[in-house]
């Protein structure tokens, strides 16, 4: 049992190749392109999404931090679909891999920092410091503002792997658990069959918060260094 | 001959030569998959009424490849007596 909870979330490897890019890379192809003004039901789908997601999101940002647009898109498209795909059965999710979601979050936080260091270096360090502290406090404060700036990229990777594994983790153990149940008590089993349906729901709905959250993180990063 | 036939056309006797025939270079290994890709989104999502079908055969195909690639683990899993 201990060691088949975990066996689910090794990186898949097909005779020693790895299957995994493979994998990360299937999402892409339920995203179609058109460039017709008049497209199937699917790309219209998704282009009216798509253009719902980004008026929302971008609408706060001033016309230099709107060129992130597409990076920000494509990001909340990618955390976002590789989430649901996870919850089809035996699947892979990428971004429960702590390498990954590492790679995906310091170099939008570090982009976002650079370019606040580069375009508007007095404001950028004048976040440092939270306005009307009295004088004794200052030198603790910066040291606390420093150490909250660095931990933002871990933060956003170990939020996002930790939400969507503990997810994963509770959805084998309950199903496991109905599945034992069953033979001893049917009611129980049902009981715990009910709460299996409300834990899909649940994933359901965390799977596209999580993609939200992660990007709206980083483009409230952005926003504060644009 | 039997270079250019299509797959269904092809006699039994025939099918060695017409595998050897068919190009295994990269570029194209790479036309054999587009060509796919685009006669499926073309049969099924490209379409004036698309249906969810389009979508769910290609979301099915994707569970039932992880399910042979994860075979390996999950047939210990079996309610059987003896493993």
């Amino acid at each position: 049992m201990n060691e088949n909870l975990f066996t689910s979330f090794t990186t898949p490897v097909i005779l020693g190749l790895p299957l995994v890019t493979l994998i990360v890379l299937f999402p892409s192809l339920l995203f179609p392109t058109s460039n017709r003004l008049v497209s199937n039901r699917f790309v219209t789908l998704q282009q009216w999404m798509l253009q719902l997601v980004s008026k929302q999101m971008m609408s706060i940002h001033n016309s230099k931090g709107q060129t992130w647009t597409l990076m920000l898109m494509s990001l909340i498209l990618f955390i976002g679909s590789t989430n649901l795909l996870g919850l089809l059965p035996h699947s892979f999710t990428p971004t429960t891999q702590l390498s990954m979601n590492l790679g995906m979050a310091i170099p939008l936080w570090a982009g976002a920092v650079i370019t606040g260091f580069r375009n508007k270096t007095k404001a950028s360090l004048a976040h440092f410091l939270p306005q009307g502290t009295p004088t004794p406090l200052i030198p603790m404060l910066v040291i606390i503002e420093t150490i909250s700036l660095f931990i933002q990229p871990m933060a956003l990777a170990v939020r996002l792997t930790a939400n969507i594994t503990a997810g994963h983790l509770l959805i084998h153990l309950i199903g496991g658990a109905t599945l034992a149940l069953m033979s001893i008590s049917t009611t129980t089993a049902l009981i715990t069959f009910t709460i299996l349906i409300l834990l899909t729901i649940l994933e359901f709905a965390v799977a596209m918060i999580q993609a939200y959250v992660f990007t709206l993180l980083v483009s409230l990063y952005l926003h504060d260094n644009t | 001959a039997a270079s250019e036939k299509k797959l269904l056309e092809v006699k039994l006797g025939e099918l060695p030569s017409w595998i050897l025939m068919r190009d295994f270079t990269p570029s194209g290994i790479a036309g054999a998959f587009q060509r796919g890709y685009y006669r499926y989104y073309n049969k099924y999502v490209n379409v004036k009424k698309g249906s969810i079908a389009g979508l769910s055969m290609v979301l099915a195909a994707y569970v039932f490849l992880n399910y042979c690639r994860s075979y390996k683990e999950l047939k210990h899993e079996r309610l059987r007596k003896y493993h």
